[in-house]
């Protein structure tokens, strides 16, 4: 029997107490594939962290070549021989393909001088072993994606890398591509390279895993031999089975008349012939994967991204939002996802981030009404239970959560009718969780209409009336009340075998 | 979790408070007290209302510049050309009072080109994306070149009276630049607290996106703040031909920089999002006793060059220790 390269034995990983992984294990022999699968959140990306040393692990035992490694970092990890091969790449464009291949370890002549040619053959030495036919003297900026992928293998590879882990490698790539990477993964496999593939699509996995490992909420659920594993559905569920947490204020209102239609909407390359449409008093998920076109579909209802056809109709009349402007004339709000880079002015107060959109509410004549605009603030911050010292404060010294609370106010004070929210609860503590969407049931109740992403399938559980499931830029699927479960929309997402 | 405690924790040391206090929003007061004081004592002259008033009335023309020069860098922006558009509009008041213009309508005219200059720099800058320091900084040379071709090199001497007065008269016993100065700093100051379109300067400084998905109209505020500033900035350019009594293509040569200097002594963040107009006369009013204070010390020019430069090298670095302290806390 061959000696695994890499055993893991129950890992911990805790941050401040919160424990993101607990007691994951995981064997990897040489010239094998093994798979770990998740949904967003499972503790995958953190499992990687600390085998590439990015992380430090709580508790638990590293073994590489059988040997225990007390205390890894990204320097040790790299000399051990584990690569990793992130989503985002990390090529120099403007060097070229050899360069980028023996990035910082470049071979020299006498005075420091670069050995172009050496470098050249031995690029192009690499590149034979597996089979793959690209130009070592090419710039970067000029391959593709695929390639550049593979630059990043060749470049593990002349480091002897023994343990190469990738994360979700073929999320770019064409189905042509797709081929490629898994012939030259076989090719890996030859070489007697151990391979961690991270993937959220099932039907790579079942073509080149070995072994496959689900992870669920950072516990580690179950590994088994793929052979042994009936098809996707036995995964999903495996993965799904989550405990419902109970911090959702979920309450029934009548569903009012249509607000928003959308039909035939489609943009290149982000989604195709999206249709649905919106009621007063309803909240509406979106459910899918990250990138499978959600948060774009928001940004164009939104008028921060153009669309190639299809159209938009509020109260029964089609509409042209070309910028932020237009969607807020039109009664649109959007809580993006990211509050730091695209919601807050950070160093201005409180009240002027509650009231940035509205301010033309407290015009008199020239000069805002200060007055009238503190009145308003004072109102929101009291009615969403805004923990800050006071309304004069930079907003950049308050938590996550009492952050997301003054951006969604921002909206109520504005008069929103159709309030999108993108991931309103990330990096939100759990008691801020349950006061916004304490906040999001309120807002229904009032008959606004509620357009929320999430990636946490259990707030789109909790929360939704309907429920739209994206995958890879085409609505997979539209659910109603009883059929709203995480197993149904995670196979839709997914593409599991029987959508509902 | 660890933030919120060290905020709310009332049992720190009260001199900490204090502490803390002065150095990150009254640093530019003591600054002040500080040169003030020093000067007090090491020069005899300083501390008399003549010379005070001559300080003052030396300051104004740098003041209204710096003004102007908030409201951009709040914006996150720069002007390099402000020297240049003293320089061009200083000489068009001249040339057209030469040429027989009364002067009512010369002034106006001055500060309608003033305009046209910023909505041409305003608007490479917002709808063209180029970054506001490459653009000014073209503008610098191309004013600079305007206002030496319109004059051919030579000064225009300017002999109205009543132009020659902004400049140089009283009113009872204010001089009329200092009246003028605190006239454009009261504007400044409503405009950016008290209007929508201060508050939308802030926004964009502060975080542009998160400013346009607020539905404001970042081209728009931005167009607008240059040509603000530009109309400041040819009132300051007048100010400056009218003490002078002349129009020259070499006024105001570099006095960008001394605008910029005193504005970042006042406490406004170079990178855009936080100021005041306080601070910026604060700042102004240090660079002014600077020059006086050294001049009245003997202090040979070319030292008083290097030693303004240390005092704006200090600031800014105590500026950017502030916003590492913000971001680290």
């Amino acid at each position: 029997m061959k000696q695994p390269i890499l055993e893991l034995k129950n890992i911990v990983k805790e941050f401040y107490g919160n424990r993101a992984l607990s007691n994951v294990s995981l064997t990897l022999m040489p010239g094998s594939v093994h798979a770990i699968v998740g949904e967003n959140g499972a503790g995958k990306s953190t499992f990687i962290k600390i085998l590439t040393g990015a992380y430090s692990k709580t508790s638990g035992d590293i073994y590489v070549g059988g040997e225990l490694i007390n205390q890894m970092d990204p320097l040790m990890s790299k000399k051990l021989g584990i690569h990793c091969i992130y989503q985002e790449l990390n090529v120099a464009n403007d060097l070229t393909v050899a360069e980028n291949v023996f990035l910082g370890i470049q071979p020299v002549k006498r005075f420091g001088l670069i050995h172009w040619k050496k470098m050249n053959q031995d690029a192009k030495v690499i590149f034979d072993s597996l089979q793959i036919r690209i130009d070592p003297k090419q710039l970067v900026r000029h391959v593709s994606i695929a390639q550049k992928q593979m630059i990043e293998i060749a470049r593990a590879i002349s480091q002897q890398a023994k343990v190469l882990i990738m994360d979700e490698p073929t999320s770019s790539l064409s189905d042509r591509e797709i081929e490629i990477l898994l012939r030259l993964i076989g090719e890996l496999k030859q070489q007697g390279i151990g391979i961690l593939y991270i993937s959220h699509r099932m039907d790579e996995i079942f073509r080149i895993a070995d072994t496959v490992t689900v992870l669920r909420d950072g516990q580690h659920i179950k590994t088994m031999p793929l052979k042994e594993v009936s098809g996707v559905d036995e995964l999903v569920e495996l993965m799904a089975n989550r405990k419902v947490a109970d911090y959702f204020n979920k309450v029934e209102v009548p569903i009012g008349k249509p607000v928003l239609k959308v039909e035939g909407l489609s943009k290149s390359n982000m989604f195709h012939n999206i249709g649905f449409e919106l009621r007063e008093g309803e909240i509406v998920g979106i459910a899918g994967l990250v990138g499978s076109g959600r948060t774009e579909i928001a940004m164009t209802l939104f008028g921060m991204l153009k669309k190639d056809s299809g159209t938009i109709s509020i109260d029964g009349r089609p509409v042209d939002i070309r910028s932020p402007r237009d969607a807020i004339k039109l009664g649109i709000g959007f809580v993006t996802e990211n509050r730091k880079e695209t919601g807050l002015a950070l160093k201005m107060s409180v009240r002027e981030n509650m009231t940035l959109p509205t301010l033309k509410q407290f015009d008199k004549m020239l000069w805002v009404d200060r007055k009238k605009e503190s009145k308003a603030a004072e109102e929101y911050r009291t009615r969403l239970n805004i923990k800050t010292t006071s309304l004069e404060q930079q907003i950049s010294k308050l938590s996550g959560g009492n952050q997301q609370k003054a951006i969604i106010a921002r909206w109520m004070i504005q008069g929103t009718r159709i309030l999108i929210l993108d991931e309103p609860c990330r990096g939100v503590d759990v008691r801020a969780k349950a006061e916004i969407f304490a906040q999001i049931s309120k807002l229904a109740q009032q008959g606004i209409t509620v357009l929320m992403i999430s990636s946490e399938i259990q707030e789109i559980v909790g929360m939704s009336d309907r429920v739209i499931v994206m995958k890879e830029g085409h609505m997979a699927g539209m659910l109603e009340k009883p059929m709203i479960t995480p197993d149904h929309i995670l196979k839709l997402a997914f593409g599991g075998a029987n959508s509902a | 979790m660890l933030k919120a405690n060290a905020i709310l924790q009332p049992e720190q040391a009260k001199w900490k408070q204090l502490a803390y206090f002065l150095f990150n929003k009254g640093s530019t007061t003591i600054g002040l007290i500080l040169l003030f004081v020093i000067m007090s004592f090491a020069s005899s002259d300083f501390l008399t209302i003549d010379n005070l008033l001559n300080v003052f009335r030396q300051s104004a023309v740098l003041c209204i510049m710096a003004v102007a020069m908030t409201f951009i860098i709040i914006s996150g922006g720069i002007d390099l050309s402000a020297g240049s558009q003293i320089a061009v509009s200083g000489v068009i008041a001249a040339g057209l009072i030469a040429a027989g213009v009364p002067v009512p309508l010369a002034i106006l005219i001055t500060i309608v080109v003033g305009a046209a200059i910023g909505l041409f720099v305003g608007t490479v800058i917002s709808t063209q994306k180029i970054p506001p320091f490459i653009v000014t900084l073209a503008m610098l040379t191309i004013l600079s070149g305007i206002a030496f071709v319109y004059t051919e090199g030579n000064p225009i001497p300017i002999n109205d009276a009543f132009f020659r007065s902004l400049g140089r008269g009283y009113l009872g016993p204010i001089p009329v630049p200092i009246i003028i100065m605190i006239a454009v700093a009261i504007v400044g100051h409503l405009l950016l607290t008290h209007t929508r379109f201060g508050r939308a300067i802030y926004a964009i400084g502060g975080n542009e996106e998160a400013a346009r998905l607020c539905g404001i109209r970042v081209n728009w505020v931005k167009t607008g703040i240059y040509v603000f500033g530009s109309m400041v900035m040819s009132i300051a350019g007048i100010l400056l031909a009218s003490r002078l009594s002349t129009g020259s293509p070499n006024a105001g040569t570099g006095s960008e920089l001394d605008a910029i200097a005193a504005v970042v002594l006042g406490g406004t963040n170079l990178f855009g999002g936080e100021g005041k107009i306080v601070g910026t006369l604060m700042g102004v009013a240090i660079i002014s006793i600077l020059n006086n204070g050294l001049n009245l010390l003997n202090v040979p020019s070319y030292h008083q060059l290097m030693i303004k430069g240390i005092v704006i090298l200090a600031a800014v670095w105590f500026n950017s220790m502030k916003s590492r302290r913000a971001s680290a806390a």
